[in-house]
């Protein structure tokens, strides 16, 4: 990969299985497979995806419901690995996705926020310096000290993006996250982001909402069906997702 | 990957380990009123019950008795309880595997290395009924080491192949359910080796490596003699091949988990 690259890929293929009737269980397995009844549904979330970010560069991603964005964002973060093509990256990643999930429900906010932490990679000595700094960004107070299973949805995601952004990745990985929360917490998490973008972080981006990609990314992409249909500045591009949904 | 590699990141991933295992071992007694210290009673009073009944009504009248059956009891429920852990790892971990990508073994890892921390405070009861009932600690109880880390290796091979089987066939749980219980009742816990061998079905004890690591443990503990030496050799040949068998199933079928869990 090119120096001045931060991701690279290329020709990306994603296969997923979406037979109706799943087999999950031994018995049907063996009856199906000797009766030759096994029936493997075949589709393609990605096919022959292909693009590059340079360095610092922040590159939106547009599409329809189902089109395969997240899909994309969770290969490009390692989560996923895919059918086919190559994806290269350089530095370290933050992966918001599906903020409030993944966490241990009896676990309390502050023991999740070591679990956690480690699951992203983050040693002991790093959280024990920085968990007032997470505590007091979620703002979540003395609920620190509760059980995860009684926050709400929007606590849950403060948490999980206080914890995720607490380090100064080299590429920032962010599906539809500036969208949760209150309009309070909703500011606070632009703002950060915003100062790492001011940083020269790499930035990977997916909301729907138009007005959003182009304020703050500066190129973009659109996929349809899985399939790269567009690519350039987010001024362009954006023209052409509006006539597309339009 | 190179083997080089994973090592590298195998120490890289340490603090999950170690913060899995915690979880796994707080989450167990967070709601229970005494804690931790069930790991200790619930042997105990099972070592009672089962003292009772086979000791008293079918006249066994050994007075260490109790120390044999908690041996036996406490390696089988390793075992069995960390072969299930094993099992669910990644089924229970699913929500955490969809979000953030982490070698999947680290997840089967911990839940066994949990259990067997858990295991290891249980011992604290064996030596205590060991010194009430007298029990002569000599060298060989130094030998007590080599089938638990048998039955160790053993286990994490079980939870290897166990917890990929049960990604795509949910059904393995209950199927393994069912073959613990036929193990349990074949690794003699509660009774003597000899009643079976002297039936001619010895050949259930050669099969079967908990018994093994049970009877070599006794000897170190109880009987303070030389382990059979042929029994840990078979024990230890079972152990390897299944963590092999383990592992390159879970590294073949790892990057397909996502897709069905
Ligand atoms: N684990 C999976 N198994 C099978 N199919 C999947 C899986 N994950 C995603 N898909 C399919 O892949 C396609 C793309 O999904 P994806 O979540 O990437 O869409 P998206 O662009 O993020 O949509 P949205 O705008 O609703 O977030 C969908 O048709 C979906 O059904
Ligand atoms: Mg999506």
């Amino acid at each position: 990969m090119q120096k001045n690259l931060a991701i690279c890929v290329k020709d990306l293929g994603m296969r997923f299985n979406l037979s109706q009737e799943r087999v999950d269980n031994l018995k049907e397995f063996i009856i199906k497979f000797l009766r030759r009844d096994l029936k493997f549904n075949e589709f393609w979330a990605l096919k022959d995806v292909s693009f590059k970010i340079k360095k610092g560069e922040r590159l939106g991603v547009l599409g329809l419901n189902g089109s395969g964005k997240s899909t994309l964002l969770k290969v490009v973060s390692g989560v996923l690995k895919p059918s086919a093509g190559s994806i290269e990256t350089s530095g370290v990643i933050a992966p918001l996705l599906e903020l409030g999930a993944g966490f241990s429900p009896e676990y309390t906010g502050r023991e999740n926020i070591y679990l956690y932490g480690a699951v992203l990679g983050f040693t002991k000595e790093f959280l024990d310096e920085k968990i007032d700094e997470i505590v007091d960004f979620s703002g979540l107070g003395e609920f620190i000290e509760v059980p995860i299973k009684n926050y709400s949805s929007g606590m849950k995601a403060r948490l999980g993006f206080s914890i995720a952004t607490v380090v100064e990745p080299d590429i920032l990985i962010l599906d539809e996250v500036l969208s949760v929360g209150d309009k309070k917490f909703r500011r606070k998490s632009e703002n950060k982001i915003m100062s790492m973008f001011d940083r020269g972080v790499t930035v990977l981006f997916v909301s729907h909402s138009l007005e959003q990609v182009v304020r703050l990314c500066d190129r973009a992409i659109i996929l349809d069906s899985g399939r790269l249909v567009a690519e350039g500045p987010v001024d362009k591009v954006a023209r052409i997702y509006k006539n597309m949904t339009e | 990957m190179n083997l080089k590699q994973y090592f590298k990141n195998f120490y890289r991933y340490k603090y999950l380990l170690i913060e899995l295992v915690k979880k796994n071992i707080k989450l167990k007694y967070r709601r229970s009123y005494l804690g931790i210290l069930w790991t200790m009673i619930e042997p105990l009073l099972t070592m009672m019950v089962l003292t009772v009944v086979f000791g008293t009504f079918f006249g066994n009248d050994d007075p260490q008795y109790p120390v044999y059956i908690l041996c036996g009891r406490l390696l089988y429920s390793f075992f069995s309880s960390g072969s299930k852990a094993g099992l669910k790892a990644i089924s229970s971990n699913a929500s955490m595997i969809k979000k953030v990508y982490v070698p999947k073994y680290i997840y089967v890892f911990s839940a066994i290395i949990s259990n067997f921390v858990t295991f290891l405070i249980s011992l604290i009861v064996l030596v205590g009924v060991g010194i009430v009932l007298k029990v002569e600690p000599t060298i060989y109880l130094l030998q007590a080491i080599v089938p638990l880390v048998i039955l160790f290796v053993f286990s994490l091979g079980c939870g290897l192949i166990l917890s990929t089987l049960n990604v795509f066939f949910r059904d393995i749980e209950y199927i393994w359910s069912v073959a613990t219980l036929l193990i349990m009742y074949a690794s003699a816990i509660f009774y003597q080796p000899d009643k079976v061998i002297n039936t001619g079905n010895g050949w259930i004890f050669d099969i079967n490596p908990i018994f093994m690591c049970i009877s070599n443990f006794r000897d170190a503990v109880l009987y303070g003699r030389q382990m059979n030496m042929n029994y840990c050799m078979a024990s230890l040949a079972i152990a390897v091949v299944t963590v092999v068998v383990g592992a390159v199933l879970f590294y073949r079928k790892q990057d397909k988990f996502i897709l069905y869990v």
